[in-house]
């Protein structure tokens, strides 16, 4: 399984969430015109989004001209037209390798994420929406991690259980007492966002460890330029090529001070990865050497490479490695893919480690929870972008009510070590409901629950025509000592019919992302 | 380069890149080489022993054995599979390719975008490749398109490739494997091993010198220099010593100094000592008087010194730049 999307340990699937559909199947009529302009036609004939909010059509919500015109170029367009510009993007992301490798037995397989031809858009309002809610999110989740590893007053002040954050998986001791330029823990951030039937957004999750997908993003467009720039003339949308300058920006920003003109390096497993073409993509963007752990060594506390001249100096380590492999001296003593000594250079801050160690504590499901709190707490906003509505069952109340409306949550166990199993209420037999009844007042703190959410669709084209498919939203957040959002991030898309899986493995895709300027 | 052009930024070129490079090129030239030499063989040396031809190739690269382990005769089914199909035979450009796209792979940060898309739809396009391919009415069209790839590969990285370090140590790769595959192909003429005339070495038919040339792309070359005929002791000349034939051994060895020299100087790289000097003595040999001198039974003996020292070349570059 790629690690994008679908890690294991970080790229949860909408299918292994509490969001579910609740419509798979039906086919009613919307009964709501299409506020976007014209009622459906052309390819878009038959298109119905069955009572899931459209991305496209945007039932109740204000229209936009950009919006009207795309519709109606793209129900202008010839099916067999899509179908073949769809076959040139396909021949197109293998030929440049825009792949990742399946390795099974003695055969190495180069699939490709598939690309969905049709865009997703999102309007200026809705960008700022989600551009000010991640930059709140990624502030928050940096103080989290600072108070952590500090003072912990919010364990102190009783924000959040303390066993939840000291006893977490993803909390690593090391980190204890050591800052870290900025504060900044997390410095790219990928926040995974859905949208109900309303057309509410939501967090499902934040991905503070190393997020992958960006390559994707500006890939993608690429694309879009190359097969379909038809259906974008004229159309102001927000360009996605800055992230590379932006990425080093932030690099360099957090390197040592004494140095003026840091080197920066992007540190990769190495050709085998599964996400190694987008490890390429972020050292070509930046235009600094990638390298392996091989590459690197310590040196009386500072890190060097190997280079054609010998040892040379580096400054920051955009790392795309897990914590569990950074160091053999200080984790996975087995890692033959990490720097010995790293983390000591580290602490004696000869150089710097982005995403810092550490931060997997702040991307855990359990702390998911709180994240409304957490943002309350060091903020005193209220979230701009709310989480789906969670129910702690440590608490009284939320317990109570998770009980009374068993049939219709999703009851998931918080902490790894803690409960298991997962219960979606409303395909659970009488009798599982019934025992999980007894599991959740037996044992109320490893619970949480959530309502099943009917998730935005957007037409896709599938073998039977444009359908309505089902998306996410993974804007991509940079933090040196500020924060930077690219406008847009990685639309994932469920290509088959009902499922609310988008990742890879699932038959899942991806989207082109607009934004309107 | 003039003293007013801005010159390349000196960024660090990590070791192993380095020696990626140098790889790569050599992985493409030898394809090249290799798909030349089977076109040569099926297309211009039909004579009355066709497995003689077939042999040659074999021997070039050392293959006897390894083929005879998997074939009992040498004709152009069973040379074309070994050479173009058989993926375990590690001097098989199938086995090439995948080394190309590996080190390919581990260069596209470093490389051009154009470089790495060409070589990836080039080694699909050779995967795909099967016996039909080698069937006698497709051969030649097998050959020609691997010929084209690579020399399309060649153009597109002349045209594309950013002239900073990692380029010298591609260029230093292709001219390594250039020189490298030369003296092989005289090898096969002027070798203890080659196949003997009942005249000796030196009056081989002009058929033979025609192919011989032809798989170097030198043959017209040749003609226009020397338009009296053959002579052995012109051919080989040509072929180490001359100073204007791409694929001379001499010519090869002295743009690689070049690029050592332009390391030195521009880069101030200190692994140039070791393989400057071991130049210096190489070079030093390569004059058609040093060849002529040689042709009477000391020739052979001199290739091997040449592809030992050609190795050894590899080697100090590989230690001096990339350890």
């Amino acid at each position: 399984m790629p690690e994008f999307p679908g890690s294991p340990t970080q790229s949860q699937s909408l299918a292994q969430t509490p969001v579910q559909s609740q419509s798979t199947g039906q086919s009613q009529s919307m009964g709501q015109s299409h506020s976007a302009g014209a009622p459906p036609h052309g390819v878009l004939q038959g298109y119905d989004p069955a009572g899931m909010f459209c991305e496209m059509l945007r039932p109740g919500q204000p229209t936009h001209p950009a919006l009207s015109l795309l519709l109606s170029r793209l129900a202008a367009m010839p099916i067999e037209s899509l179908r073949r510009r769809a076959v040139d993007a396909e021949r197109d992301l293998l030929e440049r390798g825009i792949t990742f490798t399946v390795y099974s037995d003695a055969t190495a397989i180069d699939r490709i994420l598939p690309f969905d031809l049709i865009p997703r858009v999102l309007t200026p309002p809705e960008w700022r929406q989600i551009e000010t809610g991640v930059i709140q999110r990624v502030r928050a989740l940096n103080m989290f991690l600072h108070d952590i590893y500090h003072e912990q007053k919010v364990l102190k002040d009783g924000i959040i259980p303390r066993e939840l954050v000291l006893g977490n998986a993803g909390y690593c001791q090391q980190m204890v007492g050591f800052g870290v330029p900025f504060g900044t823990y997390v410095h790219v951030c990928g926040t995974d966002i859905v949208r109900d039937e309303t057309g509410r957004f939501m967090v499902l999750e934040d991905n503070a460890r190393t997020p992958s997908g960006v390559a994707y993003v500006v890939e993608n467009r690429h694309m879009t330029l190359r097969v379909l720039s038809d259906l974008m003339t004229g159309l102001s949308v927000r360009g996605v090529d800055e992230y590379g300058l932006r990425l080093h920006h932030a690099m360099a920003e957090i390197a040592p001070q004494s140095v003026l003109d840091p080197q920066v390096v992007v540190l990769s497993p190495g050709i085998f990865n599964s996400a190694y073409f987008e490890h390429v993509f972020l050292a070509r963007e930046m235009g600094v050497p990638l390298v392996e752990g091989r590459d690197l060594l310590v040196e009386n506390g500072k890190v060097w490479m190997r280079t054609t001249a010998g040892l040379a100096p580096v400054h920051t380590i955009y790392r795309r490695i897990g914590d569990d492999f950074l160091d053999p001296d200080v984790f996975n003593p087995d890692s033959l893919l990490g720097v010995r000594g790293l983390m000591d250079a580290w602490r004696r801050g000869s150089v710097a480690i982005a995403n810092a160690v550490g931060t997997g504590v702040a991307d855990d499901k359990a702390v998911y929870a709180y994240m409304p709190r957490i943002i309350r707490y060091y903020l005193s906003e209220e979230p701009i972008l709310p989480n789906v509505d969670t129910h702690i069952c440590a608490e009284p109340d939320a317990l109570a009510y998770t009980l009374d409306n068993l049939e219709k949550l999703v009851v998931k166990p918080v902490a790894e070590s803690g409960g298991y199993g997962l219960l979606i209420g409303p395909h659970a037999t009488k009798a599982q409901l019934a025992e999980f009844r007894e599991r959740l007042k037996h044992n109320p703190t490893n619970y949480i629950s959530q309502p099943t959410v009917k998730l935005s669709v957007s037409p896709t084209l599938t073998d039977e025509g444009v359908q309505p498919r089902h998306i996410d939203l993974r804007p991509f957040a940079i933090t040196g000592k500020g924060t930077w959002v690219l406008p847009g991030g990685l639309s994932r898309v469920a290509l088959r019919k009902g499922t609310l899986v988008v990742n890879s493995s699932q038959g899942g895709g991806t989207k082109d992302t607009w934004v309107l300027a | 380069m003039s003293a007013t052009l801005t010159e390349p930024r000196s960024a660090h070129l990590i070791a192993r890149h380095a020696e990626g490079t140098l790889w790569l090129a050599r992985y493409m030239e030898r394809i090249e080489n290799q798909a030349r030499l089977l076109d040569v063989t099926n297309t211009f040396a039909r004579d009355a022993d066709d497995t003689r031809n077939w042999l040659t190739i074999l021997r070039i690269n050392g293959d006897l054995e390894a083929f005879y382990a998997k074939h009992t005769e040498a004709n152009l089914a069973s040379v074309g599979a070994f050479y173009v199909l058989d993926r375990d035979n590690t001097t098989s450009v199938q086995v090439g390719i995948q080394a190309a796209r590996e080190n390919a792979r581990t260069l596209r940060a470093l490389i051009s975008t154009e470089m790495w898309l060409q070589i990836n739809v080039f080694s699909s396009r050779i995967r795909a490749l099967t016996a039909t391919d080698l069937l006698p009415d497709h051969f030649a069209a097998t050959c020609g398109m691997l010929k084209e790839g690579t020399q399309a590969h060649t153009g597109i990285t002349e045209g594309t490739f950013y002239r900073d370090q990692a380029w010298h140590f591609y260029m230093m790769g292709r001219y390594l494997e250039r020189a490298d595959q030369t003296t092989r192909l005289l090898d096969t003429r002027f070798h203890a091993l080659a196949p003997q005339t009942s005249a000796g070495d030196l009056e081989i038919d002009a058929g033979q010198w025609n192919a011989l040339l032809r798989a170097a792309a030198g043959y017209h070359a040749y003609r226009r220099e020397h338009p009296n005929g053959y002579n052995a002791v012109e051919v080989a000349g040509f072929l180490l010593a001359n100073g204007a034939f791409p694929r001379s051994v001499g010519l090869n060895l002295m743009q690689i100094e070049w690029h050592l020299n332009q390391l030195r100087t521009r880069y101030q790289l200190r692994g140039t000592r070791a393989p400057l000097e071991r130049l210096d003595e190489l070079n030093a040999t390569m004059t058609h008087r040093n060849v002529a001198d040689m042709m009477h039974g000391a020739l052979s003996p001199f290739l091997d010194y040449v592809q030992q020292q050609i190795a050894a070349l590899h080697g100090d570059i590989i230690e001096g730049f990339c350890r």
